[in-house]
């Protein structure tokens, strides 16, 4: 006879989903661009909303957006969270600082890491710039920024957030 | 403007759940890892499998658990004739409804047959165990059919 065992409390019920993603033309240019350092987005024709990563059309008029335009990769803090519980298979330390970064030259945010900062102090307006990895370790991913950290440049108000040109302040 | 390069990759997204059993899925679950089935039953007398953690008609916890049969009979079925990855059958088998000998309701899992042709509802089958049970409900490898008249 084995030693009785404990009654079953728990049961591991892990869900896997399996993807094959391939990018459409749109994100594939994008795609290309970010290997070469460069961030970019789409102008919507109708509209004129800069898109970052473009998807090939403009949600809000449902045309084609076909132009590219280079953004810059100075940004502004469009709102933010603080991670303090690890995610498993996630290799960063808590706490850390996940935030939606709006680049200059575009209309919406993507998410990205912060970082070299003081967390209590990251607030919505906050003017940030990417830190790339070394060129040799570029591929097709939002990895060749290694995170974002603040730059010593003015709040943006709230209400010009996602409306400043690819100039940023300057202009 | 150039042709771009066709990019694609694959990728893994995981949900790695663990759950709590409760007291009542933690019954059945903890008797499937001892090789055995039990039950509850509700107000009306039925036994339900599995076990339910409420009273269908009053909705009044239930705890009086029953072990059944690790026999029972064949319902109603769906044949898969291409199993999928995530099957727990990797032939061809079907998704069975079985009503275990001392139940009231059926449950449902797999059945394993030679073909669609061997399986006829009311067959009876029988639980055939997983070589090594951890308290999960794949401890029930599947069902297989029993040799005989069905009943
Ligand atoms: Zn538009």
């Amino acid at each position: 006879m084995s030693e009785p065992q404990a009654d079953v409390t728990v049961v591991k019920s892990p869900v896997y989903l399996k993807y094959r993603f391939t990018a459409g033309s749109a994100p594939a240019r994008f795609l290309g661009r970010l290997k070469e350092g460069v961030l970019t987005g789409q102008r919507c024709p109708r509209c004129s909303n800069v898109y970052i990563p473009a998807r090939g059309s403009c949600p809000a008029c449902g045309v084609p957006t076909e132009k590219e335009v280079v953004l810059s990769d100075k940004g502004t803090v469009q709102s933010f969270t603080i991670v303090s519980i690890p995610i498993p298979g996630n290799p960063i330390e808590p706490p850390y600082i996940v935030a939606n970064i709006v680049p200059d030259g575009a209309n919406i945010s993507f998410i990205h890491l912060l970082s070299e900062c003081v967390n209590e102090e990251v607030h919505i307006g906050q003017r940030v710039q990417a830190l790339w990895k070394p060129a040799a370790e570029w591929g097709y991913s939002m990895d060749n920024i290694r995170y974002f950290r603040p730059l010593d440049e003015p709040d943006v108000a709230v209400d010009r957030i996602g409306k400043l040109p690819v100039t940023g302040l300057e202009s | 403007m150039a042709a771009a390069e066709l990019l694609s990759q694959e990728f893994e997204l995981g949900f790695t759940y663990t759950r709590s059993t409760g007291p009542v899925v933690g019954k059945f679950l903890t008797g499937l890892r001892d090789g055995k089935v039990y039950g509850v039953r509700g107000s009306d007398g039925r036994v339900l499998v599995p076990p339910a953690e409420y009273d269908p008609v009053t909705a009044a916890p239930l705890t009086d658990f029953v072990e059944v049969g690790q026999e029972g009979r064949l319902l109603s079925w769906c044949w898969v004739s291409e199993p999928r990855e995530a099957h727990l059958l990797q032939q061809p088998f079907a998704w069975a409804m079985v009503q275990l000998d001392g139940a009231d309701v059926p449950m449902i899992h797999c059945l394993e047959a030679p073909s669609a042709e061997a399986v006829t509802t009311g067959a009876r089958v029988s639980i055939s165990w997983a070589d090594e049970r951890q308290g999960f409900i794949t401890d029930i490898r599947c069902f297989t059919l029993l040799q005989g008249a069905a009943s």
